[in-house]
C-alpha cells in the first residue's frame, strides 16, 4: 500500500472503504490491457457500491479482456481533507493508481445534487474541470446516468455524455477512443466521430443561444452533429450481460445484498415520474433467468439476502414463478428474499406474507397524493379502497408499521388535497383499530412528504415548482391536520428541493453556478452534513442567474427546452397529451391495458412492446 | 467434531476491516466455500463465529485465531485452501484444527512494531528509546470504560528487542494480550505524551504470535 495513504487511513472514519481488495474485485495486469477506465461515482463508497447500474457496467466493461475498469468513489470529508493536506491525488481502488493515469474517466450521474462532487473528483485528480481546458485527447471525461437526460447543466465539464443504458454504447465509445488514441487523433476529430455513435451527446457540438428574457432561442448542432440524440437501450434482457459474481464489500454499505433486476421500464405512466418515462419501454427478464441470476449471485457472494429490483415489482409478468423458484432454493439455506416497490393490492400482500415469515420492518406504500382527484391528475392508479383493503390484510397478517409516501406541491394541488393526506392516514389507523388481531403491540403509521420537483422528459416538465414558502405552508397545514398520536409525520426539507429543481431543468449557464458552489467549498451536496443553501443562493446571484427562473417558472409549451436535443424515446406530443389530461383529472391506461403509442417501442429491435 | 479453530493472517488491505465487519466477511467466506457452519437458534440466526482476540483497525496479524462451529465433519487439512480460494485480499487461512484450550488462556502477544522517523537519525534515537522503555516507570494515559487513567506499561511489556534502520526503528516485543489488554499503539502514545522528542512520525504494528502465561505457543 502507498505509504502516504497508510499514514492517513488510521485517522479517518471507516478506512475499509478506501482500500479496495474486496472479494470479486476485478484485477488485471495493467501492462497487458489496452485501455484503462476509471469508473467514477460522485458519492461515497457505501452509496456507489449499492448502485445496481454501477455494478452492471463495472462487470460489463471488465468482461472485455483488454479493458480494465476500476472504481473510484468520492471520499467523505475527513478523508478528502487528509488527502488534500498530504497531496494524495484521487486514486482507483483496484490498482491504487492515481485517476490522472487513466485513459478514460466515466462518471455516473444519477442525481443532480452530486454535480459538485464530480468537479471535486476531477480537481482531486488534478484534471482541469472544463472540457475546453483539456485540449489533449487523453483523458476522456464522459458521463452517463439518468441525470444526463438534461445534459446541459454539466455540459461544459464533460467531453461527451451517453444517454440511456450503457452496456453497449459505453464499449462503442471506449473502442472508438482507443482507436483515436492509437492513431493520434486530435480531440476535436474524436468528438465529431463519437457524436455519430447513437446515444452519444457531445455538448461542445451544440451551441446554445438566448432570448432577451433568458429563455433558449436556439440549440444549434455543429460539425454535422445529429439533430436529436436518441437514448440507447438493451433490447433483450435475457441475452444482456448481468453481474453474477459482484464485488462483496468488506465493510457495510447501504444495500448490502444481492440485487436481481426483474425488468426495466414501467408500464404505469405516473405523470410526475421521470423514471416512468425515461426508462421506457418495459423489457422483462424471464423467470428462469431471474432465478439463475439469483442463485449464481448468492453462491458467488455468500450473501444472506437477495432483493428483486424494478420500478414496480407487482407489474412483473413472471413474479410468482420467479419468487417460487428462488424461494425453493433460498428457504432451506436461510436466505431471505425482499421485494420493494410493490403496489397496494391483494396479490402483493399475499406475496409479501410468503416472503416475510417474520414481520420485521414496516410496509411502505406510495399513494403520492391525498385525494382521488389529485391521484387522477397524476395518473397514480391506486384507489383509497385498494389501499385500505391492503392495509387491512397487512394488519390482519401481523404487520404493525406502515409508511405512506406523498408529494406536496403537485400541479393543481389544493388545501383540500393536503388535508386529504391526513384523512387517509387516519383512515388507515381506523382500519388497524378494526382489524388488528393484536392491538397491545400498538401501531406506527408514518406519513412522509417530499416536495414535487418537475423533471425533464416527464409530462410535468413544463410545470412550475411551488415556491418554497408555499411548500412550507402546506407542510404546516398538513402537520396541523394530523392529530392522531399514532401517526407521525416527516417532510423533506424545502431548500434542497428548490436547488434540485433549479438544477434538474437548468441550462448550460447553470454550469457556472455549479462551479461557483464547488469553488466555495461545495461537494457532497446530497448530504445534509455538507449542503449549504446559502452557498447556492450566493452562487446563483454571483452568476447573475435567478434559481426561481429554473425552479418556479412555468414554461410555455412552445418554449425551447435545454434538453431539446435529447430523445428519451417518448414523443413530446404524448407528454403534452398527458399534461392536458392531468388538468382534466383524466386517467390514461397503462401500457398493458392499451398502448398509447408513446414512441418508445421504436427503440426495440422488434418495434413492439411486450412487458 | 463440532467446535473448530482456524488460524489466519490479516494483512495488507485487510487490516482496515473492522472487527464487526470481519465477522460478516468470515460468515460470507464460509457460505461461499460451502462450509457447514452452525447457526444460532431463533428469529435472527447468526453464524456461531468468534474471533479470539479482536484486532484494532490498522493493526496487521500473522496469527489470528477464530473459533466456529460446524454441523458435520469437514476435511480440516483441505479447509484453509478451500477458504483461501474465496477470501478477500489480505485474509489468508493457515490451519484448521480442533482446539484443545480456551482462548482465555492466551496471555502474551509477540508484536512487531515499526516506528517511522522521517527526518531524524534513527541510530541516535535508538539508545534513548531503549532507555525510555527499559524504565519501570513507563506509563501512558489510557481511556477505559471507567474513564481516563494513568496506566503503568512496564509490567505488561517484555523481551524488547530494538533495531534501527534509516528512517525506521523496529521493535519486537511481548505485550500482555488479556488482563490487561495492552494495545501496542499505547507505546507510541506514551512517547507522544511523555517524550515527544522520541515520538515517531508514524507507527505500525503486526501481531506475530500468541502465547499462554508460561510462554508456550498458544494454538
Ligand atoms: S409504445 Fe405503448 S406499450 Fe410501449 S411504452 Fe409506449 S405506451 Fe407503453
Amino acid at each position: 500500500m502507498d505509504k502516504a495513504l497508510e499514514r492517513i487511513l488510521p485517522a479517518v472514519q471507516k478506512p475499509a472503504r478506501y482500500t479496495g481488495g474486496e472479494y470479486n474485485e476485478v484485477v488485471k495486469d495493467k501492462r497487458e490491457v489496452k485501455l484503462r477506465m476509471a469508473f467514477c461515482f460522485p458519492d461515497v463508497y457505501e452509496i456507489g457500491m449499492s448502485n445496481l447500474g454501477m455494478r452492471i457496467l463495472y462487470g460489463c466493461i471488465n468482461a472485455e479482456p483488454d479493458i480494465w475498469c476500476e472504481r473510484v468513489f468520492a471520499p467523505w470529508g475527513d478523508m478528502a481533507e487528509q488527502m488534500r493536506e498530504n497531496h494524495i491525488p484521487l486514486y482507483a481502488l483496484e490498482s491504487g493508481d492515481p485517476v490522472s493515469a487513466f485513459d478514460v474517466l466515466g462518471f455516473s450521474l444519477g442525481y443532480e445534487m452530486a454535480y459538485c462532487t464530480v468537479l471535486d473528483m476531477l480537481d482531486m485528480s488534478g484534471i482541469p474541470l472544463r472540457s475546453a481546458d483539456r485540449p489533449g485527447l487523453v483523458p476522456l471525461v464522459f458521463a452517463g446516468g439518468t441525470s444526463c437526460c438534461n445534459p446541459e447543466p454539466m455540459a461544459p465539464f464533460l467531453d461527451l455524455m451517453v444517454l440511456g443504458e450503457g452496456e453497449e454504447v459505453d464499449i462503442e465509445v471506449l473502442r472508438l477512443f482507443q482507436k483515436a488514441r492509437d492513431e493520434g487523433w486530435e480531440k476535436r476529430r474524436f468528438l465529431a466521430e463519437a457524436a455519430r455513435i447513437p446515444g452519444v451527446y457531445v455538448p461542445s457540438l451544440y451551441e446554445p443561444e438566448w432570448n432577451a428574457d433568458g429563455t433558449l432561442r436556439a440549440m444549434t448542432p455543429l460539425e454535422g452533429a445529429p439533430e436529436r440524440v436518441t437514448k440507447r437501450i438493451v433490447s433483450n434482457l435475457d441475452a444482456a450481460y448481468y453481474p453474477t459474481a459482484p464485488i462483496v464489500p468488506s465493510t457495510e454499505i447501504v444495500h448490502d445484498r444481492v440485487n436481481v433486476e426483474l425488468f426495466r421500464g414501467c408500464v404505469r405512466g405516473c405523470r410526475f415520474c421521470q423514471a416512468g418515462y425515461v426508462y421506457r419501454p418495459i423489457r422483462a427478464r424471464s423467470a428462469e433467468r431471474v432465478i439463475e441470476i439469483g442463485k449464481e449471485s448468492l453462491k458467488n457472494t455468500g450473501c444472506q439476502e437477495a432483493t428483486l429490483l424494478s420500478l414496480s415489482s407487482s407489474d412483473y409478468k413472471h413474479l410468482t414463478a420467479a419468487c417460487d423458484g428462488l424461494l425453493d432454493w433460498c428457504e432451506p439455506q436461510n436466505i431471505s428474499l425482499s421485494l420493494p416497490s410493490l403496489r397496494a393490492d391483494n396479490f402483493s400482500m399475499e406475496l409479501m406474507s410468503r416472503l416475510q415469515k417474520v414481520r420485521r420492518g414496516g410496509l411502505t406504500f406510495a399513494p403520492e397524493a391525498g385525494t382521488q382527484r389529485l391521484r387522477d391528475v397524476i395518473n397514480k392508479n391506486v384507489t383509497e379502497e385498494e389501499l385500505l383493503n391492503t392495509c387491512r390484510i397487512a394488519f390482519e397478517g401481523g404487520w404493525n408499521a406502515i409508511k405512506l409516501y406523498f408529494m406536496l406541491g403537485l400541479p393543481t394541488e389544493t388545501d383540500e388535497d393536503v388535508r386529504g393526506i391526513a384523512e387517509l392516514a387516519s383512515k388507515v389507523l381506523h382500519v388497524w383499530r378494526q382489524y388488528s388481531p393484536n392491538k397491545q403491540r400498538g401501531v406506527r403509521i408514518t406519513v412522509s412528504t417530499s416536495c414535487f420537483i418537475p423533471k425533464p422528459h416527464s409530462p410535468f416538465q413544463w410545470e412550475a415548482q411551488v415556491p418554497m414558502e408555499e411548500y412550507r405552508r402546506r407542510v404546516e397545514l398538513l402537520r396541523g391536520s394530523i392529530t392522531a398520536k399514532n401517526v407521525s409525520y416527516n417532510w423533506h426539507d424545502a431548500d434542497t428541493s428548490f436547488v434540485e429543481a433549479a438544477l434538474s431543468r437548468g441550462d448550460r449557464r447553470v454550469a457556472d453556478v455549479i462551479e461557483a458552489v464547488w469553488r466555495a467549498g461545495g461537494r457532497m451536496e446530497a448530504w445534509s452534513d455538507y449542503f449549504r443553501f446559502g452557498r447556492w443562493m450566493e452562487a446563483f446571484s454571483s452568476c447573475g442567474l435567478d434559481p426561481a427562473f429554473y425552479a418556479s417558472r412555468e414554461r410555455a409549451e412552445d418554449e425551447l427546452l435545454p434538453w431539446c436535443r435529447i430523445d428519451m424515446g417518448v414523443r413530446t406530443g404524448l407528454l403534452l397529451r398527458e399534461r392536458h389530461r392531468a388538468y382534466e383529472a383524466r386517467l390514461s391506461p397503462d401500457c398493458r391495458a392499451e398502448c398509447s403509442a408513446c414512441g418508445a417501442a421504436k427503440l426495440l429491435e422488434e418495434g413492439v412492446c411486450d412487458g | 467434531m463440532d467446535k473448530l479453530r482456524l488460524r489466519f493472517r490479516k494483512t495488507g488491505k485487510a487490516v482496515y476491516i473492522s472487527h464487526l465487519d470481519l465477522m460478516r466477511v468470515m460468515q460470507r467466506i464460509f457460505l461461499r466455500a460451502g462450509t457447514p457452519i452452525k447457526y444460532s437458534e431463533g428469529f435472527n440466526p447468526h453464524a456461531l463465529i468468534s474471533i479470539c482476540l479482536p484486532l484494532s483497525v490498522g493493526t496487521a496479524s500473522e496469527c489470528e485465531l477464530m473459533d466456529f462451529r460446524v454441523t458435520r465433519d469437514v476435511d480440516l487439512a483441505a479447509l484453509p485452501g478451500t477458504l483461501n480460494a474465496v477470501s478477500p485480499e489480505g485474509v489468508r487461512f493457515l490451519e484448521a484444527y480442533e482446539p484443545e484450550r480456551r482462548a482465555a488462556q492466551i496471555k502474551w502477544l509477540r508484536m512487531s512494531c515499526g516506528f517511522d522517523y522521517d527526518t531524524r537519525d534513527t541510530s541516535a534515537l535508538l539508545p534513548a528509546l531503549e532507555a525510555y522503555f527499559a524504565s519501570p516507570e513507563v506509563k501512558v494515559t489510557r481511556r477505559t470504560k471507567r474513564g481516563e487513567g494513568e496506566f503503568g506499561l512496564a509490567p505488561h511489556l517484555r523481551e524488547m528487542s530494538w533495531t534501527a534502520e534509516p528512517g525506521i526503528v523496529r521493535l519486537e516485543c511481548l505485550v500482555s494480550a488479556q488482563e490487561p489488554t495492552v494495545n501496542p499503539e499505547l507505546l507510541a502514545a506514551s512517547l507522544r505524551e511523555h517524550a515527544p522528542e522520541l515520538a515517531p512520525d508514524f507507527a505500525r504494528f503486526t501481531r506475530l504470535e500468541t502465547y499462554d502465561a508460561d510462554m508456550a505457543v498458544f494454538r
